[in-house]
């Protein structure tokens, strides 16, 4: 990649010599480019289909089961034999890799569920009967979604804090690292327990529960950067060319800040990750029926005779963290000039 | 007379790099005498110097015919026998004496550590080696000084302590890396002195590296010019300086600070600053009585159009800070009025249009440039902030304007701050002030970074520029001579408060405060301190 800055053109050089963290961003890139295709992946509906001479979409579009000639007038079970022989008849499905979703329960299993991996269900089945790789597809994007979205928004947050702490320093500043203390003080995972008991937990109350709590991590590191840079010369200059303060925050300072920001997101992706997955191990995370790794780890232990179910949890879970912590120590490494200079 | 010191045609190079940074050197130095090796940053004096211990970085290579030390070649010397020798008899004193010294242990344990490692002695000798060391170096009070900490004593002690670390197993040779270059005129006066009076005391062959001409004028009995790794001109000090041979030499000493201000074309008052204090509060803890620490003390000052007043004095002085405090980047109190504006009681949006009349010039060249920004954005924020109304041809043409008028390529405007010398920074940090038409240009130390070749520059730009445009300086410097050699008017500040302050030529031929008078002296006094 070219950079019309050359520090960053060394910064990113620096990074590619790192082939561990390198491929490792490939990897997870690639992996998580695919969940995000997960409905093409493994769905309980057909990719396309054709029937009586005309194409239908059912991942995209739903049809009701009277289209094909059954009798209900909602959405077509496209698994159900009887629809299934009704399409076939007169036409042909195309169905993706994995034939089922995320909440798809497998009826035709030959042994109680949870079920041993088989040709059908290639990592097995829960105890509700649904497919483990399903589940592991859907969850691991949900997982990665979860933590990119509050990664970012308790960046934007703690560099806002950080910024206008160690900027005006003084009493705001005070202010600030005090509240900062009594804050950080609190037993983060109990209060999102007793927090989320109050509402019925989705995807955004927990992002705004676990938001409350985990934007202080940068708060400190950006303060620092601040505080160090508001007496550096181009910035003194700027003020004395009368640049006004967000400008020179945003322009002269952030930058610098950014490096720190920049080398500690993936770790906070990683926390985030992990907190959702241990709220969902502990039963106070995403609503029943959501696809997520740490619900996947309760039944692993609940069912120790089905091994699968934590092996297929712990490794994915393993893999995405070990893929991220490699991510961010090449970042890391990238980002320090003694590094990248030598 | 014996050579306590021969080095013979000495190589150091790096890996990587075509030019050798030490090539060929040759030099020796005879006991009881002091040898100065000068040269501008980066021309291999501090490498030569490393190279006699062989204190080198590792990846460096070195080459020598041989280093004598009193006729034993050090340079095949084994590791045990280098580190014998290293701080008994041949000890070095470093530039920054604050980093020099572990800032953990006492004076005492500083001293003895470097005693007992070469010598076999008592506890008790030990410490009257100590306070003998230390009144040698002419610290007083010997006694308390050694249950002091590093950061307990000011620069000149913190020196004089090194000193005394460096004589305490009686050395033959001592090497002087920049002994005085942190150190105020003053404080640098009277160190060299020590060091002379215990290279007759002792009889000590010293090897002093320094880039200022006047500290070689004045103390060394001999000197080796060195340019880009090699010795150019070497022999007696008195001989080199007075008729040069090689044209770099001559070069150097021309480059001395020198001429005068160029004569000013009105008298009528730009800028005039009445009673201005600053004060800081420091408080010990949450809960401690603030105390006020008055940084300027009811300055009174006035610059006329067109002219520059000077503001000398040592670090600490408040210099800086008065300036600041006009500029308004600082809290104060007192009268500030530029024309006929009041500026102490402007603030915010009201302030900002003011900020063009008067623009500033920071000490340091690698700081003042944000390295993530192209030298034309650079330039050119000034302009977006109080011409926004210009189009992006007519920015371009204003940035390439300024850059030809302070002496740089238009072209380079889409380079880099990383890829310009200091000199070229220093000339970028100018044409971003310039570019807003100020009246009145604060140059805070604006030379005191560079080389003296690339500082001689500078103030003729300074000086040209102040005669195109009528510009009026504020000009901060410790060093008299620049000053004297820029400013019509000076100010000299000591301890917070303006000890005195008058036409330049009179202050510094005829200065009446006895504080005025030391500084000249140690600044001016040329004569050679006779061994």
């Amino acid at each position: 990649m070219q950079f019309s800055n050359p520090v960053t053109q060394r910064q990113w050089n620096a990074f590619r010599q790192n082939k561990r963290g390198y491929w490792s961003l490939w990897l997870f890139s690639v992996l998580f480019v695919l969940s995000l295709f997960a409905e093409l992946i493994a769905n309980d509906k057909p990719l396309v289909m054709r029937y009586q001479s005309e194409f239908y979409f059912p991942v995209a579009v739903s049809y009701p089961e009277t289209t094909f000639g059954g009798v209900f007038e909602t959405e077509a079970n496209y698994r159900d034999p009887f629809v299934r022989e009704l399409i076939e008849n007169d036409g042909w499905m195309l169905w993706p890799l994995i034939p089922y979703s995320y909440n798809t329960i497998n009826y035709d299993l030959d042994v109680p569920a949870p079920a041993p991996p088989s040709a059908d269900n290639w990592l097995g089945t829960d105890d509700q009967g649904r497919d483990v790789l399903a589940r592991i597809i859907y969850g691991f994007r949900l997982s990665v979604l979860f933590g990119l979205v509050l990664t970012i928004a308790s960046s934007i947050i703690g560099i806002l804090v950080g910024a206008i702490q160690g900027y005006y320093g003084g009493w705001i500043d005070l202010a600030g690292q005090r509240f900062l203390e009594v804050w950080s003080s609190m037993p983060i995972l109990f209060l999102i327990i007793i927090l989320t008991s109050f509402v019925t937990p989705n995807f955004w109350w927990l992002l705004g529960i676990m938001l409350l709590f985990s934007w202080m991590s940068l708060v400190d590191l950006v303060r620092a950067e601040f505080l160090r840079c508001r007496n550096f010369d181009y910035v003194r200059a700027a003020r004395a060319l009368g640049v006004s303060s967000p400008v020179i925050m945003f322009r002269h300072m952030l930058p610098n800040a950014m490096v720190a920001t920049l080398t500690f997101m993936p770790f906070i992706l990683n926390s985030g990750i992990v907190t959702l997955t241990s709220l969902d191990f502990l039963g106070f995370g995403l609503p029943p029926g959501s696809p997520s790794l740490g619900e996947l780890l309760g039944q692993g232990k609940a069912n120790l005779q089905a091994p699968w179910l934590g092996i297929s949890a712990f490794a994915s879970l393993s893999i995405l963290l070990t893929l991220l912590i490699f991510i961010g120590e090449a970042v890391r490494d990238a980002f320090d000039p003694r590094k990248y200079l030598s | 007379m014996s050579k306590v010191l021969d080095i013979r045609q000495l190589s150091v190079s790096f890996p990587g790099q075509a030019q050798p940074a030490v090539d060929n050197v040759s030099l020796s130095i005879g006991q009881g005498r002091m040898h100065a090796l000068v040269g501008e940053s980066g021309s291999g004096k501090s490498l030569t110097a490393l190279s006699i211990l062989k204190l080198l970085p590792p990846t460096a290579d070195a080459h020598a015919e041989a280093i004598d030390f009193r006729d034993e070649n050090i340079f095949v010397a084994s590791e045990p026998r280098l580190r014998a020798l290293r701080g008994a008899a041949i000890s070095m004193i470093f530039q920054e004496p604050l980093s020099a010294l572990n800032p953990l242990h006492k004076v005492e344990k500083q001293i003895c550590e470097g005693i007992l490692l070469h010598q076999k002695i008592t506890p008790d000798a030990v410490r009257k080696r100590c306070l003998e060391l230390l009144a040698k170096v002419q610290l007083p009070n010997p006694e308390s000084l050694l249950n002091r900490y590093p950061h307990q004593l000011s620069g000149g002690q913190r020196q004089r302590v090194m000193i005394a670390m460096a004589l305490a197993n009686n050395p033959a040779l001592l090497i002087a890396d920049e002994p005085t270059t942190a150190l105020d005129v003053t404080v640098q006066e009277s160190i060299l002195d020590l060091l002379k009076q215990l290279q007759r005391d002792l009889d000590l062959a010293v090897l002093l590296i320094t880039h200022d001409l006047g500290i070689v004028q004045r103390y060394a009995e001999e000197v080796s010019v060195m340019r880009a790794g090699q010795i150019v001109e070497q022999g007696n000090t008195g001989e080199v300086l007075s008729a040069p041979q090689h044209e770099y030499t001559r070069h150097l000493i021309d480059s001395a600070p020198g001429g005068h201000a160029p004569t000013p074309q009105s008298g009528t008052n730009l800028l005039s600053v009445d009673e201005l204090s600053v004060r800081f509060t420091q408080r010990q803890g949450m809960f401690a009585r603030k105390s006020l620490f008055t940084a300027v003390d009811h300055a009174s000052i006035e610059v006329p159009k067109g002219e520059t007043l000077g503001i000398v004095g040592e670090s600490g002085s408040g210099k800086s800070t008065l300036a600041m405090a006009i500029l308004r980047l600082l809290g104060s109190e007192g009268r500030i009025r530029l024309g006929d504006t009041r500026l102490d009681q402007l603030t915010g949006d009201a302030l900002r249009p003011q900020r063009r009349r008067m623009q500033v010039v920071f000490q340091d060249p690698y700081g003042t440039l944000n390295p993530r920004m192209t030298i034309g954005q650079i330039v050119a924020e000034g302009l977006q902030v109080h011409q926004p109304a210009l189009s992006r041809a007519q920015r371009d043409e204003a940035v390439a304007a300024i850059l030809r008028e302070v002496g740089l390529d238009p072209d380079t405007r889409h380079r880099y701050p990383h890829e310009f010398s200091g000199g070229q920074r220093q000339r970028v940090a100018i044409a971003r002030a310039l570019i807003l038409e100020p009246e009145l240009l604060v140059l805070d130390e604006p030379t005191s970074a560079l080389d003296r070749s690339v500082q001689h520059q500078v103030l003729e730009l300074l000086r040209s520029l102040q005669q195109r445009h009528g510009l009026s300086y504020i000009f901060i410097s410790h060093d008299l001579r620049v000053v004297r050699a820029i400013s019509h008017k000076l100010v000299v500040m000591h301890e917070g408060r303006i000890v005195e302050q008058g036409d330049t030529e009179r202050i510094f031929t005829a200065p009446e405060k006895p504080y005025t008078q030391r500084l000249i002296h140690a600044a001016f006094d040329e004569t050679l301190k006779r061994a």
